[in-house]
């Protein structure tokens, strides 16, 4: 789960991880009153999920509150475009009133889970404030990094060793190795996936401090963890990711126009292969678990084809001991009930194999079964074409 | 033979009691697989489909000799019930349940260093002998005993390459799903090991999804020291970068963990590599009588 820069900071500052001071407005006069007590000079943010914010147009300086106000009136209500919104961007609701701060130097500091090491790594350099993929790509010399013992946690010598290759000397050493090891608090005690910190400022004064903060979380961990739960914007979320989200069924919609449902993540992502191998593209990638129910096809099937570039669907149901029966059954209510005219193929693996061929084929809807994937791919994408 | 497991392994069933557990070790049973107990804590002394159900895994391991497990039990517990199995000294644990939280792995996966225990999952089918034994939810019926062994990250698309080898006239040695989360017990090359050992297996199905580097370390062993024929296949060819397609350990973070990479890999090791999920079977059969 992602939120907002806000919020990153809110959750970082209990963890005695230090933030420029600020506050969240949702009104222009809100914001003028944050600069008032912060101020005068101020940093203007918008909070969308999205990166890419200042280039968009969404970071701006203001030397006065009056100007503050200003700023926050022409952002708040924006569609904000950055290269991660889309062309359509994304509706400003808030905006991020900070005290602005002396920059002596934009470092970077960045804590993810490393998959293949098994342990979380804490990464540094000192080229911040630009894509950490670029100087991972092109200078990885640049790039620093301490693996955490899980048994352990990330030890003093580690935040140490990290401090020093940032070149911090003085004040901002003993600043920057409690901001590391805070900071690895803060990723570890929230189940966090990701902690990037970028920049990482430096005041002239040798202050450290988080410049912008992006979160994300385990989605498996929520449950111990209510208050960052309460955190979910949904507006940030695709309205039918979310509706979906309901049924626990798994949806991300896509750009083509052949809608598929499938149990099973594996084989959904091989059902949306298949149909791009057809000649076809995949309007979404739809899982209902791996135990399907009838009440998760009849939903799943409503939210498929409620996408508007839907043009047919294909279902794909490897059942082993589910009954075919059982979602054929599930599968036409919900047509008829929706007035369902686009074509769809059905391919059923399963107990009762027959009898839910019988079902669709009695239906009266233009639907129609299909032995395998292969020939259930080539036939949707040549009814939708 | 087989690899891990057979009709002898005896197996205790954590979490008997659910729903779930209930349902599934009834299945295991009628399988064939040797279901010497149950464990619930609190629900010691009772029995439960024919079977002790025991408090703790250290109990069911010394009164029925059980050796292994199948893991049906809450997220939040999870973890802890696979580090008792490791405490009790069982050789194999099948972890089923999906959802554990990523840094309860991380322990989980440190605190098994060094303990000569085989950990399947979690977030898997399980593991499946034909003919023998089955420890997890795969469908026993579509599979049959054979030369082929199949490894593979995902469930229903495992049982569909399983169908796919049965049609082709072939039947699996083992098949284990090794699991879709981003931290998991053995992968490829531990099991691409013990296939390698197993004189009964001839070939092995590998399948693999975007995300993480299980699979180009899995070629770079393949190159090395693999001499069987291998079939690979990735799904996850259409998936956008940056989204998590369904299971938790299937996403491309910074344009790593593309299927296209994946793929470029295990044929740069001599894997015979599927495009298209419907031609597994075909490029299997393909790659055995080519060797014959």
């Amino acid at each position: 789960m992602k939120i907002h820069e806000y919020q990153g900071k809110l959750i970082l500052a209990k963890f005695g991880v230090r933030v420029p001071r600020g506050e969240v407005a949702e009104t222009p006069a809100e914001a003028r009153a944050i600069a008032e007590r912060i101020g005068p000079r101020v940093v203007v943010k918008a909070q969308i999920h999205a990166g890419g914010r200042g280039k968009g147009g969404g970071v701006k300086l203001a030397a006065t509150a009056a100007e503050a106000e200003a700023l926050a009136a022409r952002m708040i209500g924006m569609q904000l475009v950055t290269h991660q919104t889309g062309p359509e961007g994304k509706k400003v609701k808030r905006v991020l009133v900070e005290e602005a701060l002396d920059i002596a130097r934009e470092l970077y500091l960045g804590l993810v889970i490393d998959r293949a090491r098994e342990a979380a790594v804490v990464m540094a350099s000192t080229e911040g404030g630009v894509e950490i993929e670029k100087v991972a790509a092109e200078t990885p010399e640049r790039i620093f990094k301490e693996y955490v013992d899980p048994a352990t946690g990330l030890l003093g010598f580690q935040a140490r060793k990290l401090a020093f290759k940032l070149g911090l000397e003085g004040e901002a050493l003993k600043q920057g190795q409690r901001f590391i090891a805070s900071l690895y608090r803060a990723f570890e005690s929230t189940d966090a996936s990701l902690a990037e910190i970028n920049p990482l400022l430096v005041t002239k004064q040798g202050d450290v401090l988080a410049l912008d903060a992006k979160m994300t979380f385990d989605d498996n961990a929520l449950g111990r963890h209510p208050d960052i739960q309460a955190m979910r914007d949904l507006d940030e979320e695709s309205p039918l990711e979310v509706e979906a989200a309901k049924y626990n069924l798994n949806y991300i919609k896509l750009d083509g126009n052949v809608g598929c449902m499938v149990n099973g993540a594996g084989l959904a992502m091989a059902t949306m292969d298949i149909i791009k191998y057809a000649g076809g593209m995949p309007a979404n990638f739809l899982d209902v678990g791996g135990g399907v129910t009838e009440e998760a096809v009849t939903n799943a099937f409503r939210i498929l084809v409620s996408d508007p570039d839907v043009k047919g669907a294909l279902i794909n149901i490897f059942g082993g001991i589910v009954r075919c029966d059982m979602i054929a059954s599930g599968v036409v209510k919900a047509a008829k009930a929706l007035g369902t005219k686009i074509p769809v193929v059905i391919r059923l693996e399963g107990t009762n194999v027959d009898l839910g061929k019988k079902i669709l084929a009695e239906s009266g809807l233009a639907f129609s079964a299909a032995d395998g994937m292969k020939e259930a791919a080539e036939r949707i994408v040549g009814l939708v074409h | 033979m087989s690899i891990l497991l057979d009709e002898k392994t005896r197996v205790v069933v954590l979490g008997i009691t659910g729903g779930e557990g209930t349902f599934h070790a009834q299945k295991m049973i009628e399988y064939g697989t040797r279901v010497v107990a149950g464990m619930t804590p609190g629900k010691g002394g009772t029995r439960h489909l024919g079977v002790p159900v025991f408090n703790t895994v250290a109990e069911a391991a010394a009164a029925e000799g059980a050796e292994a497990a199948a893991i049906f039990v809450p997220p939040f517990a999870a973890a802890d019930a696979i580090m008792e199995c490791a405490d009790a000294g069982l050789r194999l644990v099948v972890c089923i349940t999906e959802g554990i939280p990523t840094f309860d792995m991380l322990k989980v996966k440190t605190y098994l260093r060094g303990k000569p225990v085989a950990l399947i999952g979690p977030n898997t089918p399980g593991i499946i002998s034909p003919g023998k034994a089955k420890i997890g939810i795969m469908p026993g019926p579509i599979h049959r005993a054979g030369s082929v062994g199949i490894i593979s990250r995902s469930g229903t698309l495992t049982y569909e390459a399983v169908q796919q080898v049965s049609r082709q006239g072939y039947g699996q040695s083992t098949a284990v799903g090794i699991g879709g989360d981003p931290i998991v017990g053995l992968k490829y090359i531990e099991l691409l090991e013990l296939f390698k050992a197993d004189p009964a297996t001839e070939a092995v199905i590998l399948i693999g999804e975007i995300g993480g580097t299980a699979e180009d370390e899995a070629a770079a062993y393949i190159k090395a020291s693999f001499p069987k024929p291998v079939v690979g296949f990735i799904a996850g060819q259409t998936a956008p970068p940056g989204r998590r397609m369904g299971h938790a350990g299937a996403i491309i973070a910074g344009g790593k963990g593309t299927a296209q990479e994946k793929m470029d890999a295990l044929r740069a090791a001599g894997v015979s590599v599927a495009v298209s999920p419907a031609d597994i079977g075909a490029r299997l059969h393909e790659a055995l009588t080519r060797r014959a």
